[in-house]
């Protein structure tokens, strides 16, 4: 018996071990600090300050947390059917593209509420065609996924290039963007909903968009686990042999799974581009697909866990950005390593702590046992 | 001294007790064993065997007991104490690597310096003497891969004695095994005794402990129940005290009454990834009302006619018709629609998710069921009600839908696919290995099962390598040989005569 199959309860698993590995992630983040000669907790106080200490701060945070609900969802979809999307940057970042083209079709004639549907469609239609090809070639030729969806991310980006520098710019312009959206093509801010807590969201970007996040929580949580298509789903992702064995079609379940994968990445764009800069610009993803994989690997693919992977990331992308303006001695870089070793100990390592857990986990439920047994004789 | 030690029994354990959070896996056991004898340890799945022969050969600490090495006190803290006190271990699951050769699998941990040229001459002297001391017959440059199975386990016994060991504990040696090796394994572990060796044997096949055995010692619960002198018990007694009531080892059934053809298969002729023939132009048929046994040792095609049959490799050609209507190359959820059902022989692949909790597995491939949900949904209580409904019927412990299927015995598990199966009332039922790693009582419980499906008028398929339980269970059997069908008998045939059969000896 190792203790990989001992079953520890719940709250251990899900909530005691990812707090111990985030403190430990901090403490070797602060060693870092220390080591350049700055003090490691007045930096934290920094990153907290620079996250949540105002109100446009945590605005900010919650719109970084946005995208990677986004993204962070679109790699656990593909995830429970066994699938590693690589491509939620690419399929983001194309997904942006029909978002845009829905906003700046519409919104000189039809108020925002009317046209979200619409860009919700097309962002998500033009993210899960990004995914497609990878997915067809997955399902019929074998393909690896891993590689095809990194692959797709640079032909992506290229193409995304050459449509806003030739055919989206606006003409006589030099920036490589398309032009402002007008309300009717933009995402009203959730300022109300800061009020509420008697904050203000002053020039952050928070907007709807973070509703909609919340919702395909919901939707994927109903999907994974309480539908038929979900089932397979998960039958594929954890037994491939199983899944042949009940007749589960691998060819039609691979590609589903990567369309709802690639439509959720394209989502992400609502956030960023009808959200933020009301128009569509190069390189307007930044990264939130691959903190997706992070997230979605941290947040244990299960909607609940996602929402409070992507808050974290949240805070240290705003607050990190916060420090190192406090602190030139920390450097963007260094944000970038400190994010690292979160991902490192939160994520990669997730099991280290796994065996001692068990074994003072056992210990202690051992003499509950014990002293039950006394207490019944 | 020598004369001294002799008479000491080598292993004494007393009082061992041993706890994982709240399972009691060893309570208080004391066991001897006798220099130079064969001594069985027997017991169902999760009685305690593999824990008590894990502490001994140092992977888990006991809570409280001793042993007693050749009447002399040790602490065995990990598995380099254990060698060096002289136990060897062949585990169940090989533990050589592949692509090396006997000889480098022998050394493997006992190089004897940083350079092997001076090791591997004195290791390869060793290993001519070993072999010609015990009959320990395997050519000392093989690659592992390229050696059959039962070879492999000899190579796992040299690695034990090329350690010097004096004890070996073998966990279920003859689960891998063909027949004729397994009898090749005994007459090594016959020889080794005589040569003075001591051999602890876990199984839980009673034939093995009667054919080979000096003592034996039970196990149930946690507890050791009893010990005897094999000569002074026999299989029924032993099966009594490993489950705790009476078992019933013989199968009660009737005389078939065969209806009309059901499963028909013409010429079919199924090949492997790599593109060798596994079935070769196989035609049979499965009446209503029937069972019929494919027996064969492992590896001549049956599993590949089982699941060329499930929908679940294509053929090559050939057709299989059910009712009259070819069915061949059509994907399993069709099958399962036109009442095929199929108790696959290796549930931890394609039975059964283990992540899975319990109720998942109860409808797997039966998921598209309309009473399992409506529209895209499932209906979790639906589900649930129904798995519970199964775990009452087929006495599945725990009686627990949200309990992950890994948690479950081997026994229990095998239920959990035997209930999803039979319960759908099918037409006609595929089954491969049914009571592979299950225990006594859930054996009988599995046979009866089948039974009862016979006797309800459906087409059985019994596909198993233990020749028993095809011979115990079927009306008719098939002898497949090198993918083809060699001869069909009748369960009254000998013993000896499907073995040469299955070997492609006689026709």
């Amino acid at each position: 018996m190792s203790t990989a199959s001992v079953p520890l309860p719940g709250w251990i698993s899900y909530g005691v071990i990812p707090l111990i590995n985030l403190v430990i992630a901090f403490f070797f983040s602060g060693l870092v600090v220390w080591l350049i000669g700055e003090n490691p907790f007045e930096a934290l106080k920094y990153l907290i300050d620079g996250a949540l200490g105002r109100g446009d701060a945590i605005g900010f945070t919650l719109f970084y947390a946005t995208s990677f609900i986004f993204t962070g969802l679109s790699v656990a979809v593909a995830f429970h059917a066994g699938l590693f999307n690589i491509g939620a940057e690419g399929q983001a970042y194309v997904g942006g593209l029909g978002a845009a083209l829905v906003a700046l079709a519409l919104d000189r004639y039809v108020p925002w509420y009317v046209t979200m549907p619409f860009a919700v469609i097309g962002a998500a239609v033009f993210g899960a065609a990004w995914a497609f090809i990878p997915a067809w070639l997955q399902a019929k030729r074998g393909s690896h996924i891993v590689i095809t969806t990194i692959m797709f991310n640079f032909i992506g980006a290229a193409l995304m290039v050459y449509l806003l520098v030739h055919v989206l710019i606006v003409p006589g312009k030099m920036a490589p963007e398309t032009r402002t959206f007008l309300p009717g093509g933009q995402l009203p801010k959730l300022d109300w909903l800061m009020a509420i807590f008697g904050l203000k969201l002053g020039p952050a970007p928070f907007n709807v968009s973070f509703i909609i996040a919340l919702v395909m929580c919901f939707l994927v949580w109903l999907l994974i686990w309480r539908t038929r298509f979900g089932y397979e789903m998960r039958t594929l992702g954890i037994s491939p042999s199983a899944a042949v064995y009940a007749g589960i079609p691998y060819v039609r379940t691979v590609i589903i799974a990567m369309l709802i994968s690639g439509g959720l990445a394209g989502m992400m764009s609502l956030n960023a581009v009808m959200g933020a800069s009301a128009r569509l610009q190069v390189e307007f993803v930044g990264g939130a697909g691959f903190v997706g994989i992070a997230v979605s690997l941290m947040g244990r693919s299960h909607p609940v866990g996602i929402i409070l992977a992507a808050l974290l990331f949240g805070i240290l992308y705003q607050g990190g950005g916060d420090l190192s303006f406090e602190m030139p001695n920390i450097t963007r870089d260094m944000i970038v390593v400190i994010q690292g070793l979160v991902i490192l100990f939160a994520g990669a390592l997730e099991y280290m702590l796994r065996p001692v857990m068990v074994r003072i986990y056992q210990q202690f439920a051992g003499r509950k046992s014990a002293s039950q047994k006394l207490a019944g004789t | 001294m020598s004369l001294d030690n002799d008479k000491k029994p080598a292993i004494e354990l007393v009082g061992i007790d041993k706890r994982f959070g709240a399972v009691h896996a060893n309570r208080d056991i004391n066991l001897t064993v006798a220099k130079g004898s064969i001594h069985g340890i027997i017991g169902e799945n999760g009685a305690g065997k593999s824990t008590l022969m894990s502490i001994l050969y140092g992977f888990y600490q006991a809570d409280a007991g001793e042993i007693r090495i050749s009447g002399a006190p040790v602490a065995i803290r990990d598995s380099q104490t254990a060698i060096s006190a002289g136990i060897g271990m062949v585990h169940q699951h090989f533990m050589l690597v592949e692509d090396f050769t006997v000889l480098e699998n022998v050394m493997l941990g006992a190089e004897g310096g940083q350079l092997l040229r001076r090791g591997v001459a004195s290791a390869r002297k060793e290993l001519k003497r070993l072999e010609t001391d015990y009959g320990l017959d395997v050519d000392p440059d093989a690659l592992i891969e390229e050696l059959p199975v039962g070879s492999q386990q000899r190579v796992e016994i040299l690695k034990a004695l090329y350690r010097g060991a004096e004890i070996l504990i073998l966990d279920e040696p003859t689960g891998v095994l063909t027949p004729a090796e397994a009898d090749h394994l005994f007459r090594i572990l016959q020889v080794l005794r005589d040569q003075g060796k001591t051999i602890i044997l876990i199984t839980h096949k009673l034939r093995e402990i009667m054919a080979i055995t000096d003592t034996v010692s039970v196990m149930r619960r946690g507890e050791m129940v009893a010990t005897r002198k094999t000569k002074e018990t026999t299989v029924e007694e032993l099966a009594e005290l490993m489950v705790g009531r009476r078992v019933l080892l013989r199968v009660e059934k009737g005389e078939a009454n065969p209806g009309a053809p059901l499963l028909s298969v013409r010429n079919l002729t199924v090949k492997d990834g790599r593109g060798v023939t596994m079935v070769d132009d196989v035609s049979f048929d499965v009446h209503a009302g029937e069972i019929v046994g494919i027996a064969g040792v492992a590896g001549n095609g049956q599993s590949e006619l089982l699941e060329a049959i499930a929908g679940i490799r294509k053929p090559f050609s050939g057709d299989i018709l059910i009712d009259g209507k070819p069915v061949a190359g059509v994907d399993p959820a069709r099958l399962r629609a036109l009442g095929l059902a199929h108790i696959p022989e290796d549930r931890h692949h394609m039975g059964l998710v283990l992540k899975f909790e319990e109720y998942e597995n109860s409808i797997l491939g039966y998921h598209r069921d309309p009473r399992y949900g409506r529209g895209g949904l499932l209906d979790l209580d639906a589900i649930r009600k129904d798995a519970e409904e199964k775990i009452a019927k087929y006495d599945i412990r725990p009686p627990n839908p949200r309990l992950k299927t890994a948690n479950f015995s081997g026994g229990n598990q095998q239920k959990i696919v035997v209930a999803r199966e039979i319960e759908r009332d099918p037409k006609m039922l595929l089954v491969g290995q049914p009571t592979r790693g299950v225990d006594i009582g859930a054996i009988e419980f599995i046979h009866r099962r089948i039974v009862e499906m016979r006797d309800a008028g459906k087409a059985v398929l019994l596909v198993s390598v233990e020749l028993d339980e095809i011979r115990a269970l079927s009306d008719r059997i098939l002898v497949m040989f090198a993918g083809k069908v060699v001869g069909e008998k009748t369960p009254d045939a000998g013993e000896q005569t499907l073995g040469l059969m299955m070997a492609g000896i006689a026709a």
